[in-house]
């Protein structure tokens, strides 16, 4: 890999990013092809690529490159396209805040405490995850309990194991894809333990990572007490009855030295708090236009910042578009305001970008909250599409023609998805 | 007497549960499935089920310890923990280049084992 | 070696002991079964230092409450930890609350407590307007005032080794034997010989005084816990809020914690001595008694919870004093307010030493202050760009929600941090939204690579609390 870290710092950038993940190259990216000059890319890390480089496991690229490739691999490839692209790229560094005036502080063990200021500013951060705490587990507080993505780290790139004896409470993605891992590297995966009555992550790791190594899915079932004074020992499982709440008379024991946490992810809008944009109470993110600029002139958004996505894909997509309107916006080519809000109606629980036009393409992205098949997504009571289902653990992307929108003149647009009885028969 | 196994379609998130009738070594009849994709799923899965496998070696000289490896082709289902037994015995040396192949033929499966991404000596 | 005196337990009695005897020209050690001080009930409480208007007269709390309290001025002046005198409201809702608020206000007065003040609700209204309106008046104590208290443990241990204490940490006191010129205190680790042992042994103090067969305060335990808030409320109670006790409880208050995140609870509820599990139970007890005295605070808005043990002498007040065995001193049953009185306790804890016939002689060489650590965050832009010019490790971020540097993380362990917990209450790091998922594979490199051990040696505080395992081919090689 080449020489990374830019030598001298510009004291003005057309573009500076904010985040070096997928989210991050693929915005320097599209700002360098809509004609930013200077394009700076802002990460925490000693290398760009984010959570990527820590999911070694397939299902990344399939739409972008054509080919599905592993995280690091991913990551790599895309890499390679922006340093083509001529972007300096500022790893080991933290971006403490940024101003109204779009000054960007910076604090860099090479550079020191400097600011930079910036034509437009995109926000890439990505997201953290849901901890313990944010389902407040009783019982003692030992050590061993940790998200799985923490233990993904530990075992991906340190080398290490959590522990030996491992129970894995939720079944987002991440836990799945680490309770195949943890076997194969040689621990045991007692069970995982998800409050739903339904997996959280998708059917092919519910196969692949689980079934195809015997390791029991217990569904609406949930860890209740934390057990050990130093090391976690054991935890207590119970189900639970449709409203939630713990059976305890059915409550059992199950001895385990690690109990990876996979509850899902929230985007980290830290630095978006503090610059002050309006952020969505749904998603957390902030709330976007169609070219993913946020409530502040000259700040946009992309990827998990805004909202959890599931494929990468989409999140190179969405923000080398958020990437590209930053550059425009940097050069002087404002995009027009949006004329149309769009409003999650029934079954919808967010819709991202939060406005459109009647006059451009855009791919819009929802998240439902309940499973329906075969169902039908409508805009309001101009366009409707047939869909064979839905799930809330899968994003549905849409794209919008403007011709979809012909005779919608602007306005609030309520997007709905309902169930479709006829098809069914 | 025909016999009946029992699948999960990972084609999409409906996961259908197929049921494939087999008589012998022949299929009679799959199941189950909501679509042409969960047949083609179930047919595979019983008569030769594939995995590609993902996993580190351990490499010195590097900014971390492990490198992430992956199979170039789908293995055999029931290798999948021989080839990473096989796995955990190498010790690499950076410098190592995305596509690399760090163990050729694993298991005389005909597929290669390559690193998923570069690694620079430290 | 011979000490003139050997402290049993570094909670933050026998911290602010040890402190306090290396004003003078003797050999002390302080032996501690943790792996750092401060680590048993004196980090897992309220963090209150009572106003002094509270604890009854006649007691051995009454008699320290408000001497204690007013001796935090000069700790906070010679050493860093976070201290603030920020007041505290007692809140009645009926005619017996009220009653019982003029007896407090008296009781106050007589102590000489300053500044006890009725508030009307038009008052409380315009000073806290997130209270409960049903609240219709309240006793206000500005000399009330919250610590960090781990914090103060770590800072008088490290203010008292740098004037000569002998610090044992991770040595579990399993004998002591009273011979001709003194005692033998036998640790799993090896012995020491001293004139004096004082008992500061916290929830273990009965165990303690057993080995030498000296009195025992009859102790039992009452377990308490406390549920931390997140950021977003900030300033929504900027007052320690107490309901007036009912016979049953003393009830659920609202901290303002020194950081200024909220914090509520404690629940009292009979337990074993090591039992510091939160329950489901205790998490609605203390979220029912919050809310009737701040209607907005939520569940939703826990960010971490924790428990610690009340150790309650069989007479409910505080164990201090000389016991059957000549030399031996008993400084147990320090419940609530323990904290609030552990200065002037080491102060008394001094003065019957000196009766007992210790020769006390001030040590010119002694002094009072330690360095105080730097806290990136709340510097200034100009004042951050100078540390991190004359040293580049403040220059990279360990923890991403609490805005720390390795640099101070670093500075941490040159200051006796050994495990993840050790770090985390002296720099913050991993105590914020997060709860350590960025910061804490940064936080183990650091400590491993100073320490010299290898990462599976980390650990969260100490024994057997490891966070990562070695590959097990490593182990077959
Ligand atoms: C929930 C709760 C809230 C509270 N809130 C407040 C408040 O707001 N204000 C206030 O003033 N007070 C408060 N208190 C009381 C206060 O916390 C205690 O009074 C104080 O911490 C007691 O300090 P300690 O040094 O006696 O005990 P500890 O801090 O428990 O110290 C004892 C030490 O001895 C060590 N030890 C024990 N046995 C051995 C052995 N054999 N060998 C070596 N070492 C040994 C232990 O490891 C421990 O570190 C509260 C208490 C609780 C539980
Ligand atoms: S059979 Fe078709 S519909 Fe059913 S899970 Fe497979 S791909 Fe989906």
């Amino acid at each position: 890999m080449p020489e990374l870290q830019p030598r001298h710092l510009q004291r003005r950038y057309d573009v500076v990013v904010v985040g070096g993940g997928p989210a991050g190259l693929a915005a320097a990216l599209g700002a360098r092809e809509q004609g930013a000059e200077g394009v700076l890319i802002v990460d925490r890390e000693s290398e760009p690529g984010g959570i990527l480089q820590q999911c070694i496991h397939h299902g990344f690229g399939l739409h972008h490159f054509k080919e599905e490739l592993t995280g690091p691999a991913y990551a790599e490839r895309y890499l390679g396209q922006v340093l083509e692209h001529d972007v300096d790229i500022l790893t080991d560094a933290y971006v403490l805040d940024v101003d109204p005036s779009r000054r960007v502080g910076l604090l860099s063990s090479r550079h020191g405490r400097t600011e930079v200021d910036a034509g437009a500013v995109v926000l890439a951060m990505g997201a953290r995850e849901r901890t313990r705490q944010a389902i407040r587990i009783p019982g003692t507080r030992p050590a061993g309990i940790m998200t799985a993505g923490f233990a993904q780290k530990l075992v991906n790139m340190a080398g290490y194991l959590p522990g030996r004896r491992v129970a894995i409470l939720g079944s987002g993605d991440i836990g799945l894809i680490m309770a195949r891992r943890l076997v194969l590297e040689g621990a045991e995966v007692v069970g995982v333990f998800e409050l739903m009555p339904h997996a959280n992550g998708l059917t092919r790791n519910v196969v692949q990572c689980l079934h195809d190594f015997g390791i029991p899915l217990h569904l609406s079932t949930t860890v209740v007490h934390i057990h050990g004074d130093e090391r976690i020992e054991k935890v207590t499982v119970a189900p639970v009855d449709e409203s939630f709440t713990p059976r305890m008379d059915q409550a059992w024991d199950v001895d385990c030295d690690t109990l990876l946490v996979s509850i899902g992810l929230i985007p980290d809008n830290e630095l978006a708090r503090t610059l002050g944009v309006r952020l969505d109470p749904v998603t957390t993110g902030p709330v976007v236009t169609s070219s993913m600029e946020t409530s502040r002139d000259g700040v946009f958004a992309c990827g998990n910042t805004v909202h959890i996505h599931d494929l990468v894909d989409w999140v190179s997509q969405e923000s080398q578009l958020a990437g590209g309107a930053a550059g425009g916006y940097a050069t002087g080519r404002h995009r027009r305001a949006d004329n149309v809000r769009l409003l999650p109606g029934s079954n919808v629980r967010s819709c991202i970008p939060h406005t459109i036009t009647t006059e451009r393409e855009h791919t819009i992205f929802l998240r439902v909250t309940k499973s329906l098949a075969p169902c039908t997504l409508r805009l309001g009571e101009v366009y409707e599409r047939p869909l064979r289902y839905v799930v809330p653990g899968e994003m549905v992307t849409l794209k919008v023609r403007p011709r979809f929108l012909q005779g919608f003149h602007g306005g609030n647009l309520r997007v709905d998805v309902v169930a479709r009885e006829e098809a069914a028969a | 007497m025909s016999e009946t196994s029992h699948y999960l379609c990972i084609g999409c998130p409906l996961g259908c549960r197929l049921e494939v009738d087999t008589q012998g070594d022949e299929i009679l009849e799959v199941r189950g499935n909501a679509c042409k994709r969960g047949d083609t799923f179930a047919r595979q899965e019983h008569v030769d089920p594939r995995r590609f496998v993902t996993t580190t070696v351990a490499i010195e000289g590097a900014p971390w310890p492990r490198l992430p490896v992956a199979t170039a082709g789908s293995v055999p289902k029931h290798v999948m923990r021989e080839v990473c037994e096989a796995l955990h015995g190498l010790r690499l040396e950076a410098p190592v280049e995305l596509g690399q192949v760090v163990l050729p033929d694993a298991l005389g499966t005909g597929i290669d084992v390559v690193a998923t991404r570069s690694m620079e000596r430290r | 070696m011979r000490f003139d005196v050997v402290i049993v337990g570094a909670g933050i009695v026998g911290c602010a002991i040890a402190r306090e005897l290396t004003r003078y020209r003797l050999d002390v050690a302080l032996i501690e079964r943790e792996c750092e001080v401060g680590l048993g009930t004196s980090k897992a409480n309220s963090g209150i230092i009572h106003g002094g208007h509270r604890a009854a007269d006649g007691t051995a709390k009454g008699a320290t409450e408000y001497r204690g309290n007013l001796l935090w001025d000069e700790l906070a002046h010679d050493l860093p930890f976070g201290f603030q005198r920020i007041g505290d409201l007692t809140v009645a809702f009926d005619d017996d609350d009220e009653r019982h608020l003029s007896e407090l206000l008296d009781q106050g007065r007589r102590r000489g407590v300053t500044g006890l003040e009725l508030w009307d609700s038009e008052r409380l209204r315009r000073e806290e307007p997130n209270l409960s309106h049903d609240i219709r008046s309240a006793l206000h104590a500005p000399t009330s005032g919250v610590v960090n208290p781990y914090e103060a443990c770590f800072a008088l241990a490290e203010s008292a080794v740098r004037n000569g204490l002998t610090l044992l940490l991770e040595h579990t006191v399993v004998g002591i034997e009273r011979g001709e010129s003194g005692f033998t205190v036998r640790t799993d680790r090896g012995s020491l010989e001293a004139r004096f042992v004082i008992n500061a042994a916290g929830v273990h103090g009965d165990a303690v005084a057993r080995l030498v067969g000296a009195e025992e305060a009859g102790l039992r335990f009452r377990k308490g816990e406390e549920y931390l808030l997140d950021k977003r409320l900030v300033g929504f109670v900027t007052r320690v809020v107490f309901p007036c006790p009912s016979p049953t409880s003393k009830g659920i208050l609202v901290i303002p914690t020194y950081d200024g995140t909220l914090m509520v609870g404690p629940t009292a509820t009979p337990s074993d001595a090591d039992d510091v599990t939160t329950t489901a139970q205790g998490a609605q007890a203390v979220f029912e008694g919050a809310r009737r005295l701040v209607p907005g605070i939520s569940e939703e808005d826990c960010i971490a919870e924790f428990a610690g043990v009340r150790a309650v002498a069989a007479d409910e007040d505080f164990a201090i004093h000389s016991t059957a065995v000549p030399g031996f001193v008993n400084v147990i049953g320090i419940q609530s307010p323990g904290l609030t009185a552990a200065p002037a306790i080491a102060l008394d804890v001094v003065e019957l030493l000196r009766s007992e016939g210790l020769s006390l002689e001030l040590d010119d060489a002694f002094i009072p202050g330690i360095d105080a650590p730097i806290l990136f965050a709340q510097l200034e832009p100009e004042e951050q760009a100078r540390v991190v010019r004359g040293d580049p490790r403040f220059g990279r971020i360990a923890c991403r929600c609490e805005i720390v540097t390795e640099g101070e993380v670093l500075h941490a362990i040159e200051r006796g941090a050994r495990t993840m917990d050790g770090i985390k209450f002296r720099t913050r790091a991993g105590m914020g939204r997060c709860q350590g998922g960025f910061c804490a594979w940064r936080c183990m490199r650091l400590l491993a690579d100073t320490l010299d051990i290898d990462i599976s040696e980390v650990t969260k505080r100490g024994g057997r609390s490891w966070i990562a395992t070695p590959r097990l081919e490593v182990e077959h090689a």
